[in-house]
């Protein structure tokens, strides 16, 4: 009899166990699911639970391990889905009234990946409407709550991943990265999230919010499982036109690489304008982010990492680039929701009034003030101004970016300058709220892969501190090497992961 | 209320006629531009669909190799560059048949850029014709109206099938074309039928008109005509309207005979020419105002994110340009030469579009009078019976040719040539198989052929004496009576031969 | 320079088919000249000595063999349609305003 609570575990030690009969997928996969009965309600991480799917994939793994047929690693292990994904044959709303009841005919490609790899689909989790938001509160179906302080945000868009790992809900998690929605609640829920580089997870079936800056990745615990979740994710796809034909990256190998703490020889660059440092940029810093921030750096040194600061002039740009090129796209993208093939229809006596009627009653307040926004910066004598000089804004980032990574094999900063705020507290004021993701932004523009991941509490508030880890596209491999180093220093100190220090949630009767 | 209008011919003497026309080309790829769907026209609705042209959130699109390769090979055949980097882009609009609510499309970077096209008329006068661009994108789904009169005025409801969305289309558009003067109408119609001959030489599309596979838009514009003496060029172009779907030859030049005449009686009343979009009526061969531009036509253009850029290298456009056929009327010129057709002859071919049958005919070792012969003759019959094509007939120019070899070697004659054709259009088999499995040879075994003459003079011993008495045209009457008996399998001048043979009469 | 009236953001939604009430349209035109303000300054830098990124990572000719995939069935298709009739989408009447 076993007094194991399994949902505690690592993936990899939830793998581990199963390939040595430990434990069931079945007992790993009904543990996942009492415990999201037990805690969802007010932490509100999931939309949609598939028990029946999740279980049958669970039993059919039970079955061919015990038949000796060979697995994939993650075989068995649980894994929780975004609602950006389209899941053939169970809800997809992408958190959006105008795709209530949506049932997809076709599966996304990382869907099928995580089918391939014979994980049990939990369900899916919130977000913000499309991905529209650093707080899961544009969700159309009500917010998440951070398991840290469920008055506080969990960030978002993918608030419903984060706060899934953070109350132990799922071991693993996807979520999708357009201008940090991975990264930004991988920091506010003390979890690990990554953003791999453009192209190189399929966008097949994601539903799209920004095309040339979206990008799937994998969400988890720890950099390790994070990693073994990013091999299953990634790779070539004939579907998707921008995926990366090569290999996925090594990141498993390099997780385990950085677990022996030893950065001997690796250059790490500080970005100058993203630090907080009092001389530039470091307003709207907090003061416990910039702590625990400087004190990680401190810890790479002492692995034998090189800090160096570079600088990144353009960075200044590219929050206004951003909300230049994100929403341009957007309005294109969102047309599709006219009321005609599928979705949400109100119906009046004209085709006309009809789209008219059901985007205004589909698409909540941010959708709408950025397709607004969008097909402005598109529109006949402003494109040059917004959306051409936002596309040469891309330009000069990815120079500045050449530039630093000239000068080191990593770029660091806090992922986000403050520790969540509370619920409401920015819904009024647009512009507070977009500055969450001005740390994170610069690597969606440029198409590089970046790395969110715990470094402590803020001493002010005892909220999660998040630290950004960019590389240059391709070396996503380099994030998982640094990535763990600094976890593996810094677990030592806490005597485990951060998110065991997360407050106890009350259990539903 | 149906606008005032002069006739084609007086708009022409007071005007000087401005215009371009834009011709959208249906590849016959065998799938989408962007998926794998089978293109095809005609199957039932909504089943050549998938969730990329259905525009389902979270699909994307993968441009269709094969229809790259058919836009280049007619950009080059219009005497286009082809740009090293081209890339596709999206036009916004809101219309239900169009799936995402934007069309995938090329704008500021199109494959094909800056042509000229020689179109002959029917008179042998060489037009050169300037071609701004010819750039791919998709075509939109289809729109049926219920209710009303079936049009989209007065309809309860439209239902929308999307197996035509996602088609792949190459736009062909011309620079502004002036100083054709009252043969505008004439040269416009020139224009598309020289496209059409194109893409079938091509072989990239079947050219189909009456099925949408070539459609045009047609921009018109009148201008005051230069006092004499004075440059044309200097007087500015008039306000346009651009006729869309005119799609068929024959409406074109009514088209454009209608807005002539339409736009020339407001400009001699003083009254302005509305810039807008019209359609053409083919019941009433006239057109009517489309869509209120109140709201202006924003497609807010910008460069397709889910697409790469297209950047054929030079040894592939080099490679297609070798696969590039003749003009087709220089092509035309040369064969009446070769085949020493009548001009009347080649016209009929031509109208008939015979080409491609006869030259494949002629390959295969026909005459080219034999080869026309049939094509125009009994095969152009059984196909308007059919209502289908000639290269949709269920025989093969081969088949022709090898038909046409049993009659010179005198296996057998036209008739049994016409009942073997029969059969091959049956399926039976090819011709030479049909001949021997129907019994059709001529019957040349003289003494077959001796024994049914003896037997109808026997019956008919009046006709013996006749011819003997030197009335030597009364053997007709035993020649047809042998022919029936053997079923017209015989050679009639052989049994002429042996009747005079028989009655002691040298032929 | 840059802020948003009321109208534009009138004729916009229209453009993007949102009806939008008299509220919507006073509250976004607020949000939205305060969001345009902000993001205005990327004129600031771009130079037109500098290419645009349409693409963060630089790829090109990635194409599709001309090779059939299935298609859904009719009723899949058909499936999450608001309405459908004869296996068509059905949708209110168009008017006068055939693309
Ligand atoms: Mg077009
Ligand atoms: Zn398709």
């Amino acid at each position: 009899m076993t007094t194991v609570d399994w949902t505690r575990k690592t993936a990899a030690q939830m793998a581990a166990a199963l390939k040595a009969g430990e434990v069931t997928s079945v007992e790993l996969t009904q543990a996942h699911l009492d415990r999201i009965a037990a805690v969802d309600g007010p932490v509100h991480a999931f939309l949609h639970l598939d028990p029946e799917g999740a279980l049958e994939t669970a039993r059919k793994v039970d079955e061919d391990r015990a038949a000796g047929v060979e697995l994939p690693a993650l075989a068995g292990v649980p894994v929780a889905v975004k609602d950006v994904l389209v899941t053939e044959g169970l809800p997809t709303t992408a958190g959006s009234r105008i795709l209530e009841g949506w049932i997809p005919p076709y599966d996304s490609t990382v869907s099928a990946n995580l089918k391939a790899a014979r994980m049990p689909i939990l369900g899916k989790t919130n977000m913000d409407e499309f991905a529209m938001g650093s707080s899961t509160e544009h969700s159309g179906y009500g917010p998440t709550h951070n398991p840290w302080d469920l008055d506080r945000i969990p960030g978002g868009s993918g608030g419903g991943s984060a706060a899934a790992l953070a109350a132990f809900e799922a071991p693993l998690a996807i979520g999708s990265d357009t201008g940090g929605s991975i990264r930004q609640p991988a920091s506010v829920t003390a979890t690990v999230g990554v953003k791999p580089t453009y192209g190189g997870v399929s966008r097949y079936g994601a539903i799209a919010l920004a095309s040339s800056l979206d990008q799937l990745g994998p969400c988890g615990r720890t950099v390790l499982d994070t990693a073994m979740l990013h091999e299953v994710m990634g790779g070539h796809d004939e579907k998707d036109a921008t995926s990366l034909d090569e290999p996925v990256p090594a990141c498993v190998d390099a997780a385990m690489q950085g677990a022996t703490k030893d950065l001997t020889g690796v250059k790490v660059g500080v970005i100058k304008e993203l630090s907080g440092s009092s001389d530039d940029g470091g307003e709207g810093y907090q003061a416990g982010v910039k702590q625990r921030f400087e004190e990680s750096l401190e810890r790479l040194k002492a692995m034998g990492a090189e800090i160096v600061e570079v600088s990144c002039p353009s960075f200044e740009y590219a929050l206004a680039a951003y909300y230049l090129i994100l929403p341009s796209e957007a309005s294109s993208n969102l047309a599709k929701f006219d009321s005609v093939r599928f979705g949400l229809r109100v119906e009046k006596d004209t085709v006309e009034k009809t789209m008219l009627a059901t985007r205004a009653e589909g698409f909540g307040d941010e959708a709408k003030r950025r397709i607004i926004l969008g097909t402005y910066a598109l529109s006949a004598g402003y494109y040059d101004a917004y959306y051409g000089s936002a596309q040469k804004v891309r330009t000069l980032i990815q120079r500045d970016f050449a530039a630093a990574f000239e000068q080191a094999d990593v770029l660091v900063s806090p992922t986000t300058p403050t520790t969540p705020f509370k619920l409401g507290e920015r819904l009024d004021d647009p512009l507070a709220m977009y500055l969450n993701d001005v740390a994170t932004i610069p690597a969606n523009l440029a198409g590089i892969p970046g790395m969110s991941l715990p470094s402590g509490l803020a001493p002010e508030d005892g909220l999660p501190v998040g630290f950004q880890i960019l590389a240059p596209a391709h070396e996503d491999a380099r994030l998982y090497r640094v990535g763990a180093a600094l976890e593996a220093s810094l677990t030592e100190e806490w005597g485990g992961a951060l998110s065991a220090q997360a407050p106890e949630l009350e259990v539903a009767g | 209320m149906t606008a005032a209008r002069v006739s084609y011919d007086e708009a022409m003497e007071d005007f000087d006629p401005v215009f371009g026309i834009e011709v959208h080309v249906e590849l016959n790829t065998k799938t989408k531009m962007f998926c794998g769907c089978a293109n095809e026209f005609g199957a039932e609705p909504n089943t050549q669909v998938c969730p990329v042209c259905l525009g389902l959130p979270g699909s994307m699109p993968v441009t269709n190799e094969k229809a790259v390769e058919s836009a280049i090979r007619l950009g080059l055949a219009l005497g286009c560059s082809i740009r090293e980097s081209s890339r596709f882009a999206r036009k916004n609009y809101f219309y239900p048949d169009l799936a995402k609510d934007y069309q995938i499309s090329q704008y500021d970077e199109p494959t094909c850029y800056e042509g000229s096209l020689d179109v002959v008329l029917d008179d042998g006068t060489v037009v050169e014709i300037g071609i701004e661009r010819a750039h791919m994108e998709e075509d939109a789904g289809k729109n049926t109206h219920v209710g009303g009169s079936g049009g989209i005025q007065g309809a309860s409801h439209s239902l929308v099938d999307y197996n035509r969305g996602g088609v792949p289309l190459v736009e062909i558009v011309t620079k502004p074309i002036t100083g054709m003067g009252e043969r505008t109408a004439e040269v416009a119609r020139a224009y598309v039928a020289t496209i059409r001959d194109i893409v079938r030489a091509l072989g990239i599309s079947d050219g189909r008109m009456d099925q949408g596979s070539v459609r045009a838009d047609v921009n018109l514009s009148l201008r005051a005509k230069a006092p004499a003496g004075e440059d044309q060029d200097a007087v500015p172009f008039g306000k346009r309207s651009e006729t869309k779907n005119v799609n068929s030859l024959r409406a074109i030049e009514r088209a454009i005979h209608f807005e002539a005449g339409r736009q020339a009686a407001l400009l001699s009343d003083g009254k302005p020419v509305v810039q807008e979009t019209r359609h053409w009526h083919e019941d009433t061969e006239e057109t009517t105002p489309g869509r209120s531009k109140e709201e202006a036509e924003d497609y807010r253009y910008f460069p397709e994110p889910d697409l790469l850029p297209v950047e054929p290298s030079r040894e592939w456009v080099e490679e297609l340009r070798g696969t590039i056929p003749e003009h087709p009327a220089k092509q035309r010129a040369r064969l009446k030469d070769e085949w020493g057709f009548s001009d009347l002859e080649m016209r009929d071919v031509v109208a008939a579009d015979a080409v491609p049958v006869l030259i494949a005919t002629v390959e295969a070792g026909a005459t080219p009078q034999a080869a026309r012969k049939w094509w125009m003759g009994e095969l152009a019959r059984v196909a308007n019976d059919q209502g289908v094509s000639l290269d949709e007939l269920s025989v093969t120019p081969a088949e022709v040719a090898e038909l046409q070899s049993l009659v010179d070697s005198g296996r057998i004659n036209d008739k049994l040539a016409r009942q073997a054709l029969q059969g091959v259009l049956a399926g039976e088999g090819s011709p030479t198989a049909v001949v021997e499995a129907r019994g059709l040879e001529v019957v040349s075994d003289d003494s077959a052929l001796e024994k049914a003459v003896d037997e109808a003079l026997a019956a008919q011993p009046d006709v013996l004496q006749k011819i003997q008495d030197g009335k030597v045209q009364a053997a007709g009457a035993i020649v047809g009576a042998v022919m029936k008996a053997t079923r017209g399998q015989a050679d009639a001048g052989r049994v002429r031969e042996i009747i005079l043979q028989r009655a002691g009469v040298e032929g | 320079m840059s802020s948003l009236e009321r109208s534009d953001v009138a004729r916009l939604a229209a453009l993007a088919r949102i009806d939008m009430t008299d509220d919507d349209l006073d509250r976004l035109s607020g949000q939205l000249s305060a969001i345009v303000d902000a993001v205005a300054k990327v004129a600031e830098v771009a130079g037109t000595d500098v290419p645009a990124t349409s693409h963060p990572i630089p790829m090109s000719n990635v194409h599709r063999p001309d090779e059939v995939r299935p298609s859904l069935p009719q009723d899949r298709a058909l499936a999450a349609a608001p309405e459908a009739e004869d296996g068509r989408f059905r949708v209110p009447q168009i008017l006068g305003e055939e693309a």
